[in-house]
């Protein structure tokens, strides 16, 4: 409790004394520490359309192979589990904890009118809208709009990034991006913001509210910061963009800081051109920053509080095109990766080669109820209120 | 209020901002010398941004028949295409240069209000998409049209390859309708949501049918993909086509009321004053759509200038930058800058989210677009690093090789700027220097708040009367204030 004490003030220092500020420490002061059994979800977005069936691959069916020539990957490559399907072979990991019963693969998430443009269809992913529907809002910031309502908890979702992602921008309520949350403000005229801050008085509502965003964002980096300095892991991750992301997610995790969702990406997963080397790099960047995430949360008693969830704004095309390379597709498969899985393994059946749509595959999963499975079944929120609707729920959660 | 503060609150709304050029005309003039002063340097036909030439062209030189100009597509097949090829090609590069171009306008051309009208139709006609010939013709299209009338405007930008392209018009046929256009056209361009029915929408995809481009990117009307039957239109029945449906909507009052809000929105108050906005829908309406006067109702109104509409507004990204770019002329030493700022603010032109464009408001800010504003303008007055990624984007790269590469070269040191501070130096010449943070805080900031005045001298530079300027400025230009006009 004298460490809690102290760091709450050490805050209080530092932060404003703005009309704004008491109520957002007060939001510290009274907050519960976070339990451990605190519900974790750790969204890891594949950019640029990852190639589904090279991921997880339907090694005896023929028509995959009829359709890739040259990108099939063979069973005897791959990293098999069971007869007919494998990953791909760089996803060491992934097998392993499917062997444990910690991973969880959905096939065929789609949504009906898939759109083929990059932006376009992450926007529908991200914001969580159907496909003729424009919404300004992203399903996890309306899950904060939900969560927060009234109360000042701007840390409840952050992204390690440097730009926020549509998906964490509710109406109200927005989730931090930060690369490195000791630089989220940092710079020679850090001081200058801090005293410009602290002495501004209520004047308009508009100026208010970005005094208020940058006061929240100034004591949030401080925050963030000093959490993730309470117990930084002490596991060894590998050097990568991911792996730097997810040690900063775990030293978090292992503190009391309030965040229930993390956000993350990873990319460029479009192969249009020599698919195989690019897809291969990424998933092994991908693989070894698991397996140390994982480990990590393995010995420290966490893995059962935190899910994994990946996914892609489409998947590609079922047969390769002229350059050993793949077109903008349709459906794909997503990984969830938890010590808490209520299903485990192959979630639903394969994606169906033999009835296509134009050479796409057809989506058996739209999105948005994996979305409203996880709101509820996991983060314990109103899913319809979050939705806009109530979409059919699933049960691996 | 002074003059000096009603006319930079037209300037900000009407254009981009004072310049520094302007300090001293700005205490002199009434808003309404200003006011007509910019109806004049916008009354010009816009010269148009040129990137890329249409190399197909000369191909079809003088032919307009539809029958000519598919027998000479056929007999130079091979030489039209590799000729479209390279017209592509360069899309990303070439998009880039138009982004810089109209940017370059924006900040010096005299034609403020054209410019800004311009940029509010950009985000009204939105389309992403990845063409940079397609993109340059809309974009001359709205410009040219910006302050006539607004059914002048739809029907062009609705004829506009870009727009026909973006929206699947392409696709749609008398056999298999796709109504993603006519859905658009009703929702976005003209009545807005809740104004018409599906069965609406299904009508004016099949009056919408044949609408398409031809080789050479100009409209062209397929008779044999068109649907010529009856159809029943917003309580109106016949051999409806994509004119009439047009024409139907502009004669809807709705669509006049709708246009008007958004504008209002945009120039005015996020806060929509129904009586006002009702009264100006009514003029707009009888005025037969008539933009230039619907902006001169607003602009000569008194209550233009009524205090919540002064210094309440969030600046979008692209006003934020070229209003800086303004008041301090610079040339940046990176052009790339540019873009950079405008990717991690959350407003790329020719790069509209989805066909509803930009949201504008509140929506503009979030901890980290917050941030980057408060920094931009130390980065580029004194040299201050600044460490950012900008978003890639896989519509543009279409995973080719190096792409990543690019990316990486694109971020960190943004790039410093050469400002160019002596009409700056110059404008504040007679002010005593007792005077001067007053002065100085009134030029830039129209929010009603100010910064402690003992912070600021904290911060201040006290080692000369031109170096506490160029500080005191930049130190304005990073603060929450300062996104306000």
């Amino acid at each position: 409790m004298l460490i809690k004490r102290r760091k709450f003030l050490q805050v209080g220092s530092l932060a404003s004394t703005s009309l704004f500020m008491p109520k957002f420490l007060k939001a510290f002061e009274s907050r519960a520490l976070v339990p451990s059994g605190n519900k974790v979800l750790v969204v890891i977005q594949f950019s640029g359309g990852n190639d589904g069936l090279n991921t997880v691959i339907p090694i005896t069916n023929d028509i995959y192979y009829r359709g890739r020539p040259v990108l099939g990957i063979d069973g005897s490559k791959a990293e098999k589990l069971e007869t007919d399907f494998a990953l791909h072979p760089e996803l060491t990991h992934l097998k392993s904890l499917y062997g444990e019963g910690y991973l969880g693969i959905l096939n065929g998430v789609g949504y009906p009118n898939p759109n083929r443009s990059h932006f376009r269809s992450m926007d529908i992913w991200q914001s969580g809208s159907h496909s003729q529907q424009y919404l300004s809002t992203g399903w996890l910031g309306r899950y904060l709009d939900a969560q927060c309502s009234g109360c000042d908890k701007p840390t409840q979702a952050l992204e390690i990034d440097d730009i926020l992602s549509l998906a964490l921008k509710g109406e109200d309520e927005k989730g931090i991006a930060f690369k490195n949350p000791k630089r989220l403000f940092s710079g020679s005229n850090e001081n200058y913001f801090k005293a410009i801050s602290k002495s501004h008085e209520p004047t308009e509502e508009t100026i208010d509210y970005l005094y208020k965003v940058m006061g929240n964002t100034l004591s949030s980096a401080e925050y963030i910061y000093n959490e993730s300095m309470i117990h930084p892991t002490g596991a060894v991750y590998p050097n990568s963009n991911t792996g730097k992301a997810l040690k900063t997610i775990s030293s978090l995790i292992l503190s009391d800081i309030n965040t229930s969702v993390y956000y993350l990406s990873l990319g460029s997963f479009d192969t249009h051109i020599n698919q195989a080397a690019q897809q291969t790099r990424l998933f092994k960047e991908l693989n070894a920053a698991i397996a140390s995430f994982t480990d990590d949360l393995k010995k420290n008693g966490r893995f059962n509080d935190v899910l994994i969830m990946t996914f892609s704004e489409f998947g590609r095309r079922v047969n390769q095109n002229a350059s050993n390379g793949t077109d903008h597709g349709t459906a794909n498969s997503m990984f969830f990766i938890s010590g808490a899985l209520k299903q485990k393994g192959l979630l639903n059946p394969l994606p169906d080669l033999e009835n296509l749509d134009s050479g796409d595959l057809r989506y058996t999963i739209d999105f948005k109820s994996v979305y409203a499975t996880v709101l509820r079944n996991w983060l314990g929120a109103d899913d319809r209120k979050v939705l806009g609707e109530q979409f059919p729920l699933l049960s691996f959660i | 209020m002074s003059n000096r503060l009603n006319n930079q609150h037209l300037l900000w709304r009407a254009g981009f901002g004072a310049a520094a050029k302007d300090i001293e005309s700005l205490q002199e003039l009434s808003p309404q010398q200003f006011w007509q002063q910019l109806k004049k340097d916008s009354e010009k036909q816009p010269e148009k941004l040129t990137v890329v030439e249409n190399l197909v062209a000369p191909f079809f030189k003088d032919v307009y028949d539809l029958a000519t100009i598919k027998k000479i597509e056929k007999e130079n097949k091979a030489e039209i295409s590799k000729k479209r090829l390279e017209m592509r090609k360069q899309s990303g590069e070439q998009l880039k240069s138009l982004n810089f171009l109209w940017s370059e306008q924006m900040v010096n051309s005299k034609a403020q209000l054209r410019e800004k009208m311009s940029l509010f139709w950009h985000g009204h006609f939105a389309c992403r998409l990845v063409n940079g010939y397609f993109q340059q013709e809309l974009i001359h299209t709205i410009r040219t049209h910006a302050l006539g009338k607004f059914g002048d405007l739809l029907k062009a930008v609705s004829k506009s390859a870009a727009m026909l392209q973006f929206l699947n018009n392409q696709q749609n046929r008398k056999q298999h309708p796709n109504e993603n256009f006519a859905r658009e056209v009703m929702e976005l361009f003209t009545l807005g949501r809740g104004n018409y029915t599906e069965t609406d929408i299904k009508e004016a995809a099949r009056a919408f049918t044949g609408w398409t481009y031809n080789v050479n990117s100009d409209f062209s009307f397929r008779e044999y993909l068109h649907d010529s039957g009856e159809k029943t239109f917003l309580g109106r029945t016949g051999r409806l086509d994509g004119d009439h449906i047009l024409d139907i909507l502009l004669e809807n009052k709705t669509t006049a009321r709708f246009i008007t809000q958004k504008i209002y929105r945009f120039f005015v108050n996020e806060k929509i004053n129904e009586s006002k906005v009702d009264y100006l829908a009514n003029r707009f309406y009888q005025s037969g759509y008539d933009i230039a006067a619907l902006m001169d109702d607003i602009f000569s109104s008194s209550w233009f200038y009524d205090k919540e509409n002064v210094g309440t507004r969030i600046k979008g990204p692209v006003e934020l930058i070229t209003g800086i770019m303004r008041f301090l002329p610079m040339i940046l030493d990176n052009q790339n800058a540019l873009l950079l700022f405008q990717n991690v603010l959350g407003q790329t032109l020719f790069f509209p989210p989805n066909v509803a464009g930009w949201p504008g408001g509140r929506n503009w800010i979030d901890s980290s677009t917050l941030i980057f504003r408060l920094q931009i303008p130390r980065v580029l007055a004194f040299n201050d690093s600044i460490d950012i990624s900008a978003r890639a984007d896989d519509d543009v790269d279409m995973g080719r090789e190096g792409a990543e590469k690019r990316e990486k070269g694109f971020i960190g040191r943004a790039g410093s700027a050469r400002i160019s501070w002596e009409p700056v130096i110059e404008g504040f010449k007679k002010v005593s220097r007792d005077d001067l943070d007053n002065e100085i805080a009134s030029f830039l900031l129209q929010s009603s708040g100010r910064i402690n005045e003992s912070v600021l001298t904290k911060y201040a530079d006290l080692s000369g009367r031109e170096a506490f300027l160029k500080n005191r400025i930049v130190q304005l230009m990073c603060t929450p204030e300062y996104q306000l006009c």
